[in-house]
């Protein structure tokens, strides 16, 4: 598959997110945020990093970059699309995802390997996992606190659209522990840890970030 | 020229962890009895032409689209004067 990654003036994680992909077996395309034309691609991912300088809110700025209203556009027809940690940022100021990120409830930065759980195994981002498989993922933000109202937590709950919690303590305050969440459908997966930064021995904690892109592959076999 | 003022804030229910910092350090600079701080931001727009609804209007969609966010923040647009 084509797997779109879009860098926005800021982004961080494009190049490791572009390796990542290639090692998840697939083609690689870059994108950039002033380009409306997606290139074709089957899939996008959004980066991490602090697009326009995390500028007004994380995310808020990128959300009306020209990239994304096509972006939104194919989200809508069912593209997946990941966004990872300001991904996952502009992806609720998308409103393609609910709730918001805030500051991390201690206010200093958090870089570790953390511990998650995945919980939803039925989207094209992590069917190569087994439901309930506990991995370790890198996590640093700054800005990483889950937050929506009570009622929008107990429907994310309620109809299993947490994809992702943090296990053996909270590291932002996120609320109900919630790492990634996604949309009904599952093809858009907002997740706080990066799994870019868990494909290879070498370089982190595992490789149990690699599942992020190697599921597309199997969705599409499926 | 219109000049207006955007004045956002964190909903009361949302964590406001910069205004926790600086609560925090009140105390440390001798402010005592400071029960509470809350952080937000004040945008000052000016636009063309003289103040009116329409332009109001104009401003609380910016408010609405960009400058907050419904899912965290509150926000109340008022017109300024001319500055003094």
């Amino acid at each position: 598959m084509k797997v779109g990654v879009v860098t926005f003036p800021g982004s961080l994680d494009d190049v490791d997110a572009r390796r990542a992909v290639s090692i998840g077996g697939h083609e690689a395309v870059a994108l950039w945020h002033g380009d409306e034309d997606l290139r074709g691609v089957d899939a996008v991912v959004l980066p991490g990093g602090f697009s326009y300088g995390d500028y007004l809110r994380c995310g808020a700025i990128s959300r009306f970059a020209p990239v994304m209203a096509s972006v939104i556009e194919a989200a809508g027809k069912g593209m997946p699309v990941l966004g990872i940690c300001n991904g996952f940022q502009i992806l609720c100021e998308s409103h393609l995802l609910p709730g918001a990120l805030i500051r991390n409830d201690h206010r200093t930065f958090v870089c570790r390997d953390q511990r998650l759980r995945i919980e939803r195994v039925d989207t094209p981002w992590t069917s190569a996992y087994a439901a309930g498989a506990e991995v370790t993922i890198v996590l640093k933000n700054g800005e990483g606190g889950f937050v929506a109202d009570e009622p929008t937590l107990d429907r994310l709950e309620g109809e299993g659209l947490v994809v992702a919690r943090y296990l053996e303590g909270n590291p932002n305050g996120s609320l109900r522990d919630i790492a990634g969440i996604s949309n009904e459908r599952g093809n858009v997966v907002g997740l706080m840890p990066h799994p870019e930064h868990a494909v290879e021995d070498l370089t982190g904690p595992g490789t149990d970030g690699l599942g992020f892109f190697t599921s597309l592959v199997e969705q599409a076999f499926a | 020229m219109a000049r207006y003022v955007v004045d956002v804030m964190p909903k009361p229910e949302i964590l406001d962890p910069q205004g926790k910092a600086v609560l925090g350090a009140l105390p440390r600079l001798g402010f005592a009895g400071v029960s509470d701080v809350r952080q937000g931001k004040r945008f000052e727009i000016e636009l063309e032409g003289d103040a009116s609804d329409a332009l109001l209007a104009e401003v609380r969609e910016m408010a609405e689209k960009l400058l907050s966010n419904p899912v965290i923040e509150d926000f109340e647009v008022h017109a300024q004067g001319e500055r003094a």
